[in-house]
């Protein structure tokens, strides 16, 4: 399969791509690992009339922690970059449990977290992670950067609100407030399939009280979904069982999934409960073999 | 060894939007012309007739077209051709030598890890992928690092046994080589 004809610029800073994503006047797209992109063109579903090759830009393929805790993860940072990372379980567990779960191996070779995000696929696990941690992505545009919130950057199924001469930089997670904890379970029917529904639950713990909480839901509505209600349930308690439940109901409450052939509404709306309660309660008696 | 191809695309056109570059597959410099939608698994295929690298479901879900990028593992229906420009390609002919089997290859004869054939250049190249960062890899781990990669025959126990059989080979030989090494 052919994609319709493009021009192919492959800039070497981020300064070139910028100027030609502004020539591109909305017309162009960015290409960082492709994996959602070029399949997308091949099926003709996308038919940009100027791709933006932005491997040959040095110094976007980093992942890691400042200082002052706040963790930043590169254009080019691919996803196999953090399934190997070593100290990642340690610094953000919810995005190491997520790592080795998106797509398949040889696709996470080349494909990236900034770039999942930003396809704002309703089905990706990144975007959904990311809405858990509070993360943002910056922006760079010709009059600098600004960093966006994910649970405002994606705007719809497939849609972000980056502007036509705006390049995502990086994705940025705040520095935690307390202790972080946290996981992702996915639902899929084989490995490299997409999510049946993904559950993100991160937690920021000040001793044993939930300091900050977030959730985000993949695949059981048209776009991301942040239950920030269901997380609100558990800051200021201790993550008892009562508050575990609380949250999956309300969990299940904000997901709007839809029948189709990987499941049922009904369905759906149960796992992710499940995940929500799974995820709580092994994080729930790890902290108590700690204590 | 040098070429170069001008009509590698199916729609040969006129205009300017052919990009000319260099790449190099199993060691060797190929120049080519390319429309930039050309993708690498056509260029490989079709433009350098090099036909051991297969497409299978040309929608990034099978991992026939694997080939490795700078020693990684990539679906060569993903990527376009000017992708490569200035860098390394190994495809399933770089794993022979004219006389001689690559040890994965000999592992795949040696325990029926093919049927059809079609998905196993693919896996091979996958394997070499894992194998060269981990020699000796659990059944688990080959499990994982292959779950890219469809056989529509079913054929995976034995797919994971050559892949194992082959780690084994891998490292005997190297332990071989290291004595020889020793006594010279």
């Amino acid at each position: 399969m052919y994609p319709p004809r493009f021009k192919y610029e492959a800039p070497d800073t981020v300064e070139q791509a910028i100027e030609l994503l502004r020539q591109g006047q909305g017309e162009a797209k960015v290409l960082a690992g492709g994996q959602s992109l070029v399949p997308m063109m091949k099926l003709r579903f996308a038919a940009p009339e100027m791709l933006i090759d932005i491997n040959n830009i040095p110094g976007l393929a980093y992942h890691g922690a400042d200082p002052d805790g706040t963790y930043r993860i590169g254009a080019l940072c691919r996803h196999v970059d953090l399934e190997k990372a070593e100290d990642l379980a340690e610094q953000q567990p919810t995005m190491a449990a997520a790592a080795p779960l998106i797509a398949d191996p040889i696709v996470r070779t080349r494909g990236t977290l900034v770039g999942s995000v930003c396809h704002a696929d309703p089905q990706g696990d990144w975007a959904s992670v990311m809405s858990s941690l509070g993360g943002s992505i910056v922006a760079q545009g010709p009059n600098g950067r600004r960093s966006i919130l994910v649970a405002d950057f994606v705007a719809g199924p497939f849609q972000n609100v980056l502007r036509p001469d705006e390049l995502a930089i990086e994705a940025v997670v705040p520095a935690p407030v307390g202790t972080r904890a946290g996981s992702y379970l996915k639902l899929e029917r084989r490995v490299g399939d997409y999510a049946t529904v993904g559950v993100a639950v991160s937690l920021e713990f000040s001793g044993n009280e939930v300091a900050r909480a977030g959730i985000g839901l993949t695949s059981v509505g048209a776009s991301t979904i942040n239950a920030g209600e269901a997380a609100q349930e558990l800051v200021g308690d201790d993550l008892n069982a009562g508050a575990i439940e609380r949250a999956a109901d309300l969990a299940a409450q904000a997901s709007r999934p839809r029948t189709d052939h990987r499941g049922s509404e009904a369905y759906k709306r149960h796992i992710v409960a499940t995940f929500v309660t799974r995820i709580l309660s092994n994080l729930r008696l790890t902290i108590q073999e700690v204590a | 060894m040098t070429s170069l191809f001008t009509k590698v695309s199916p729609e040969p056109t006129t205009d300017a939007g052919v990009r000319r570059i260099t790449v190099s597959i199993n060691g060797n410099q190929h120049t080519v012309d390319v429309e930039p939608r050309l993708l690498l698994a056509h260029l490989i295929r079709q433009g350098l007739d090099l036909t051991g690298t297969h497409t299978g479901c040309d929608t990034t879900h099978c991992g026939a077209c694997t080939v490795l990028f700078d020693g990684t593992p990539v679906k060569s229906c993903t990527m376009f051709a000017v992708q490569a420009e200035g860098h390394e390609i190994t495809t399933v002919e770089g794993l022979a030598t004219a006389s001689e089997l690559h040890p994965i290859q000999e592992s795949f004869k040696d325990e029926h890890g093919l049927q059809c054939g079609f998905c196993t250049p693919g896996m091979m190249l996958t394997a070499k992928a894992l194998l060269d960062e981990n020699p000796d890899p659990t059944e688990d781990e080959v499990r994982w690092a292959l779950s890219g990669n469809l056989c529509r025959c079913t054929g995976y126990q034995n797919i994971v046994k050559s892949v194992l059989a082959a780690a084994a080979r891998l490292r005997s030989q190297g332990a071989t080589d290291e004595e020889e090494g020793e006594t010279s």
